[in-house]
């Protein structure tokens, strides 16, 4: 079947088996490797990629299902060179340990903040519980999570006093 | 994990979903946000030859006021569940059940209608509208019907839909006083080793009970429910709560722990609504 989408702002077309994993289409079909498979089974998120803004688990959706979505991947975060906030943060205070789990932290942050730019941190814990780390290295990634927060909204209060809460610089 | 090959049609409106039904039958199955069907289809323990993808059907995704209870559309996922203020003020334990599915990412994905027609008595939904006494909207070619909550999970995986039926709508009453929702799991995320839902319609005088996991369907802890009708007190009416239920074993509990969390979580919940 024909499928359309935007990844990471450019446009994609391509002919797909019905059955093809979102997953597999960004790493196999796009080359886009960040994105990785770790369970395979919805459970570790990984895999997880932001499918019009909010994050998913791209194992268990059908590239399919994503036709004329926007589709944005740990690749299409920095912008003009410059890490995304929530990449500098994870750098800054070591959210990691072996780097596996990180695009996927990452991205289930970036999703996080776009719906609850200032949480609290259980609300933090509470966010990232579909992603495991087998490093056990949360402490640093949940510093990393509420770190990001307090930049974004400092850099957005100047410039959109009033309605912070709408939209996202993120 | 690659699920066998399928055909796959995205339905335009749920007319065409309704055509598609009525084709293909058993060979087709419907596809919402597909985090119970694609892990099932990953390990090839469902191999349809067809998936009528009904996702994008906006028509099914709603929730509001209806006759004095609540319409939710089928389509309605869990982030909404969670977030919406109707919900919050109206029936506020199906935002709290929602918020305690899975993680954000199933969240974003899963919808109520999925949960009820896949039917897994480890689900959290399906409890709270058996509890609340729902209905479930049916349509199919032939017509629409109402399918009352209680006998509508007939076994393992099984639900009194026709295949050629769509889910199109859960009706629930209002019960914003007197509720509560508990399950017990041993890791972030994971499925409840059993859980209860227990809310009060406002018309009625005693609470729904319903159990998560606690038998190979959802089911209604009737000996519970009967026990608070007839005056039992909270701790008296839980200890009822496993009372003809034989609660399934596995690497996560055996089915005498089960049947004990089952009389535990009941009690703490009926504490947690005020019921003394």
């Amino acid at each position: 079947m024909r499928v359309a989408l935007t990844v990471n702002g450019g446009s994609v077309a391509t002919e797909v088996e019905p059955r093809l994993l979102l997953v597999h289409l960004l790493r196999d079909t796009l080359g886009l490797k960040g994105t990785n498979v770790g369970c395979d089974t919805s459970s570790c998120g990984a895999c997880t990629v932001l499918l019009d803004g909010e994050s998913v688990k791209s194992c268990t959706v059908l590239t399919a299902q994503a036709d004329g979505c926007e589709v944005t991947t740990i690749e299409g975060l920095a912008e003009e060179g410059s890490l995304h906030p929530v990449q500098q943060a994870f750098w800054e205070e070591h959210g990691l340990q072996c780097g596996f789990c990180t695009p996927g932290m990452v991205m289930a942050a970036v999703s996080l903040l776009r719906e609850n730019p200032r949480p609290t941190e259980p609300e933090v814990r509470e966010a990232l519980e579909g992603n495991l780390c087998r490093c056990t290295g949360y402490h640093n990634i949940v510093r990393a999570v509420l770190s990001a927060a307090a930049t974004t909204a400092t850099a957005r209060q100047p410039a959109t006093a009033g309605s912070s809460m709408r939209g996202s610089t993120t | 994990m690659i699920p066998a090959a399928f055909d796959y049609v995205r339905a335009e409106s749920v007319d065409h979903a309704l055509h598609l039904l009525a084709e293909h039958g058993d060979a087709c199955k419907v596809l919402a946000g597909g985090h119970s069907l694609l892990p099932l289809m990953k390990l090839r323990l469902a191999t349809p030859a067809l998936l009528v993808d009904v996702g994008r059907l906006g028509e099914l995704d709603y929730v509001h006021h209806v006759d004095g209870e609540l319409a939710i559309g089928a389509l309605t996922r869990y982030r909404t569940l969670e977030t919406s203020p109707v919900l919050a003020s109206s029936v506020p334990i199906m935002s709290r059940a929602a918020h305690l599915v899975g993680d954000p990412q199933v969240r974003h994905r899963g919808t109520l209608g999925g949960a009820l027609a896949h039917g897994d008595a480890a689900g959290d939904l399906p409890a709270v509208v058996l509890a609340l006494g729902g209905q479930l909207v049916a349509r199919s070619l032939r017509g629409e019907r109402r399918l009352a909550a209680t006998g509508f999970f007939t076994g393992f995986l099984e639900t009194a839909l026709a295949p050629d039926e769509l889910l199109v709508e859960v009706r629930v009453p209002e019960a914003s006083g007197g509720w509560s929702f508990r399950k017990l799991s041993r890791r972030a995320q994971d499925w409840a080793i059993v859980g209860v839902a227990l809310a009060r319609p406002a018309s009625a005088d005693t609470p729904g009970v319903a159990l998560v996991n606690a038998a190979s369907t959802t089911v209604r802890a009737g000996a519970v429910e009967a026990a608070l009708r007839a005056g039992a007190s909270a701790a008296e009416a839980a200890e009822h709560a496993a009372d003809g239920l034989d609660p399934p074993s596995d690497l996560h509990a055996s089915s005498e722990y089960r049947a004990h969390l089952a009389r535990v979580l009941v009690r703490r919940a009926l504490e947690e609504a005020g019921w003394s």
